[in-house]
């Protein structure tokens, strides 16, 4: 693999047009990445579903390069009805349109020439791969005291042109001081058996609130790995919304470090997997303050042969006194051969903290599918009433109450 | 000065941190293939013992010492240590206990341990474990009227070879981890206990560990086989003296039960834990697993430990017989520089099987407390059931209590239960104590035994006294 990432990587970086000091950057991650290689079972992080097997066995052979100078043609039809909104899209990974319509122009700023720096020194190769191989980064910054109009969804399309690719891209979103962003990231792809990574950056400034929704229902054969790295400044919230479902893998990561007093963050999500589907979210909340709040949920539900992994951390420094930690997981075990791992770990270094998780697996309850029927439902009514409800629960913890229900829509989800 | 803090004035000193002035042999330093026939030359072991050992020593030149614990220690450099050490008057074994070393008696006495069967006021039966060998094991003869085979692991392997060959190495072979390969070359003594089919154990039977001489490792093993129908409660403690360096304590405890058996085993764990600076103390890695063999089998483990410097360890239970049942009681506390990272293991394979975990943790001053465990039910392990509680309780803001647990579900019809939570002795709660009449130090005492009871209630009575004492004595200087 060596080889053929080196000579990938030296033809993009003939083609793109980017200063000596991006090159060195990218370079250094290369190396980075060769060094390290894909993560796989026997890092601690990649204990349960291990990234390195499902890519040799899925794709086999993986290509780095990637011919972004032509433009793709953008298909309407996958745009979200009745809700208005503002659209990035990116078609295999190539950023084909930003539009803020809805927007006061002069709130928002839009900078390519961003500053490539070290971000977080960290073991996980896969953001130096990420690093190495975007072709441009764009930093979204929402100025002061704005809140958008409209929500803002990313799209994330590939196309037929694209087949065992390695797609990578990267956004940073600066929210400024008492700024508000709603962000939606959709998941709608025509291509198949690629490896798509995403970092994402979001730096909240006091007072902001970044709510981002992840939405990936569509079946298909990609593999995905999404990273969002969030730093929080005082009194900013954060909600994040994981609808993990079409994929044949993914990999959801969050790394959220409560920086400022009074500062919280939401985690919620829900698996609902079938046949061999491989899906996984890891959190890790830092609270490095006092008075900072964090609450995950995660619900499963799996069908034959799929495996779902939870692993969620609560970090609390020893000055983050009056931290409020809580996870809780549970998941619904539908056929023999599904499987649910968790691990919910709590490392803490404060006395005065309210830290509590919970974790619960184990199948339909005999007994509530025999009261539904009793009442004269089928058994697969019963079930899937039981399963809406399950759900709806985690759906029902979403704040934004139009895109609650656009998303309770999709999924087909009925009060 | 009332008993409490009569106790306290004790521990302020390791009540237990006297060393017996004692003629030793030792094995020569290092660890190769020499002193490891050394070892079995000296305790007369048969050839296969030694082809046992071998190979596990083998395979140990081949392993990497582990290093994802969270404790981190200094790098043990096992060539300098000793291995065997005895003391001399044990080279010919006394036939009983007055032909024993009257200064063996007499630090027994000191421990609390009296061995002489007639100070005795409750009948339990007492293995004592002194450096590398045991030195005298009480009660024998009543025992053996039942049946029930209770000696030390060096004398099982000479008059029921059958039955050590059988079942040791079944449930920790030699080719697992570092330390419980390690453990497999070069252990020196430990218990053996026998109960045969349908006999319920009259008595408690008991192990008393003590590490004396300096510079040495104590690596003992124990062997507990419950027939058929039968039920055996075994107690296990242990006290080292204070000495500035840090010496390894790396046992292996194999527990199998077959049919319908059950074994409960309790521990209190009291090694020298270091002084208030983190000075010496003992490396407590020690590798317990009980295996479920047969249907309607039990292995039930209760656990409290407050001392070492570090702990690490996970008394394990492999479910392997239909309808099996393993249990898991823990108290961890640290202290001052102490670390723990302790908890359990709960393998379900066979069908019906149920789990149980309550672990309690509790750390103060500067010391670190990991909970991490593994319940991990199989696809074949139908009908199954785990609930597990582990609750820490944090006291200042210099120490961290982790809770790190591994789940894994593999079937459908299982279900898994885990709850934790990590709290501060609150302020009401003291306020209440307090307005009632007890000092500070009294209420955060009564406080804790609540907080620990489900876990206290299942030791022995005997224990249970002594282990609610030490709870208290252990966090001495914590509050205020």
């Amino acid at each position: 693999m060596t080889e053929k990432i080196q000579i990938d990587f030296d033809k993009i970086n003939k083609s793109l047009d980017i200063s000596d000091k991006d090159k060195e950057f990218k370079k250094k991650c290369l190396k980075k990445f060769i060094e390290k290689g894909f993560p796989n079972r026997k890092q601690e992080n990649w204990k349960f579903i291990d990234i390195n097997q499902i890519i040799k066995k899925n794709i086999g052979d993986l290509s780095f390069f990637n011919d972004y100078s032509l433009p793709n043609e953008i298909d309407t039809s996958i745009f979200v009805d009745g809700l208005e909104h503002n659209k990035i899209i990116f078609i295999n990974g190539r950023i084909e349109k930003i539009d803020f319509n809805y927007e006061d122009k002069n709130k928002i700023e839009i900078n390519d020439e961003i500053e490539k720096k070290d971000l977080i020194e960290s073991e996980n190769s896969l953001i130096y791969l990420n690093n190495a191989f975007t072709n441009k980064t764009f930093k979204i910054s929402i100025k002061e005291n704005y809140t958008l109009n409209k929500p803002l969804i990313i799209y994330h399309t590939t196309n037929q042109k694209i087949k065992s690719k390695s797609i990578n891209l990267r956004l940073d979103f600066d929210l400024e001081q008492n700024s508000s962003l709603k962000l939606i990231d959709f998941f709608a792809d025509s291509a198949d058996k690629n490896f798509i990574n995403i970092l994402y950056n979001f730096n909240l400034k006091k007072d902001s609130i970044l709510k981002n929704y992840k939405i990936d229902k569509f079946k298909n054969d990609n593999l995905k790995y999404s990273f969002n790295n969030m730093e929080q400044d005082t009194n900013s919230v954060s909600e994040t919304f994981i609808l993990s479902a079409g994929s044949n893998y993914f990999k959801n990561e969050i790394n959220c470090n409560l920086k400022g007093k009074y500062s919280s963050a939401f985690v919620n999500g829900i698996f609902s997997l079938k046949e061999n589907q491989q899906h996984e979210i890891r959190t890790t909340i830092n609270h490095l303050v006092e008075n900072t709040k964090s609450y995950q949920l995660i619900k499963s539900v799996l069908g034959k042969l799929s495996k779902a992994a939870y692993q969620g951390k609560i970090f609390v420094n020893s000055k983050a006194q009056k931290t409020d930690g809580y996870q809780l997981s549970k998941a619904i075990l539908l056929d023999e051969t599904s499987e649910f791992n968790a691990k919910p770990e709590l490392e803490i270094y404060a006395d005065d903290v309210k830290c509590s998780h919970g974790s619960a697996s184990g199948s339909l309850n005999e007994n509530s599918i025999f009261y539904l029927m009793s009442r004269g439902l089928n058994y697969q009514q019963s079930k899937e009433l039981l399963i809406n409800g399950f759900l709806l629960d985690v759906v029902e913890k979403i704040t934004d109450s139009e895109i609650k229900n656009l998303i309770k829509n999709m999924i087909g989800l009925k009060e | 000065m009332d008993t409490r803090e009569k106790d306290i004035e004790n521990l302020k000193d390791y009540k237990y941190g006297f060393s017996t002035d004692i003629e030793n042999i030792r094995a020569p330093k290092g660890l190769n293939e020499n002193v490891i026939n050394f070892i079995s030359e000296i305790k007369k072991e048969p050839k296969w013992m030694l082809d046992f050992r071998l190979k596990a020593f083998e395979r140990f030149k081949k392993l990497k010492e582990p290093n994802w614990q969270k404790p981190k220690y200094p790098k043990i450099d096992y060539q300098d240590l000793y291995y065997y050490s005895a003391p001399k008057s044990m080279k010919d074994k006394p036939k009983s206990l007055d032909e024993l070393d009257p200064k063996l008696l007499e630090t027994y006495k000191k421990l609390g341990i009296p061995l002489q069967e007639q100070a005795r006021l409750n009948g339990i039966a007492v293995d004592a474990v002194f450096d590398s060998v045991s030195v005298a094991t009480t009660f024998k003869e009543e025992l053996t009227k039942q049946g029930i085979i209770f000696c030390s692991m060096s004398e099982a392997i000479q008059k029921h070879p059958d039955l050590v060959k059988k079942y040791l190495g079944t449930v920790i072979p030699t080719t697992d981890h570092f330390f419980a390969t390690l453990n497999s070359a070069v252990f020196t003594d430990g218990s053996f206990v026998y109960i045969p089919k349908g006999i319920r154990c009259p008595m408690e039977l008991s192990t008393y560990f003590r590490i004396n001489a300096s510079e040495t490792g104590q690596f003992e093993r124990t062997l507990i086989i419950a027939d058929e129908g039968s039920y055996v409660s075994y107690l296990e403690g242990c006290t080292a003296p204070m000495r500035d360096e840090n010496q390894l304590h790396a046992a292996n405890v194999e527990l199998i039960a077959l049919d319908d058996a059950e074994i409960k085993y309790s521990t209190v764990q009291n090694w020298y834990p270091g002084d208030e600076n983190g000075k010496g103390g003992i490396y407590n890695f020690v590798t317990k697993r009980g295996l479920c063999k047969g249907r309607n089998s039990k292995i039930s483990w209760t656990q409290v430990e407050t001392g070492s410097a570090i702990t690490w360890k996970y008394p394990s239970c492999i479910l392997k017989g239909d309808n099996s049942i393993g249990e898991f009681y823990s108290i961890a506390i640290t202290n001052n520089h102490q670390k723990a990272d302790t908890g359990t293991k709960m393998i379900h394979l066979g069908k019906n099987t149920k789990s149980k975990i309550i672990s309690k943790g509790i750390s103060a001053g500067f010391s670190d407390m990991t909970y991490r465990g593994l319940v991990d039910i199989n696809s074949k392990a139908k009908n199954s059931s785990n609930y597990t509680q582990c609750d820490s309780l944090l006291m200042g803001n210099k120490c961290g209590a982790h809770t790190v647990p591994y789940i894994k579900n593999k079937n459908f019809d299982s279900n898994i239960a885990h709850e934790a939570t990590t709290s501060k002795i609150s302020e009401e709660q003291l306020h209440y104590c307090q307005q009632r009449g007890l000092n500070a130090e009294e209420a955060v005492g009564l406080i804790v035994n609540g907080f620990c009871k489900e876990v206290l209630q299942q030791l022995p009575m005997e224990f249970a006294v002594e282990a609610q004492k030490l709870v208290g004595i252990s966090l001495e200087g914590s509050v205020g």
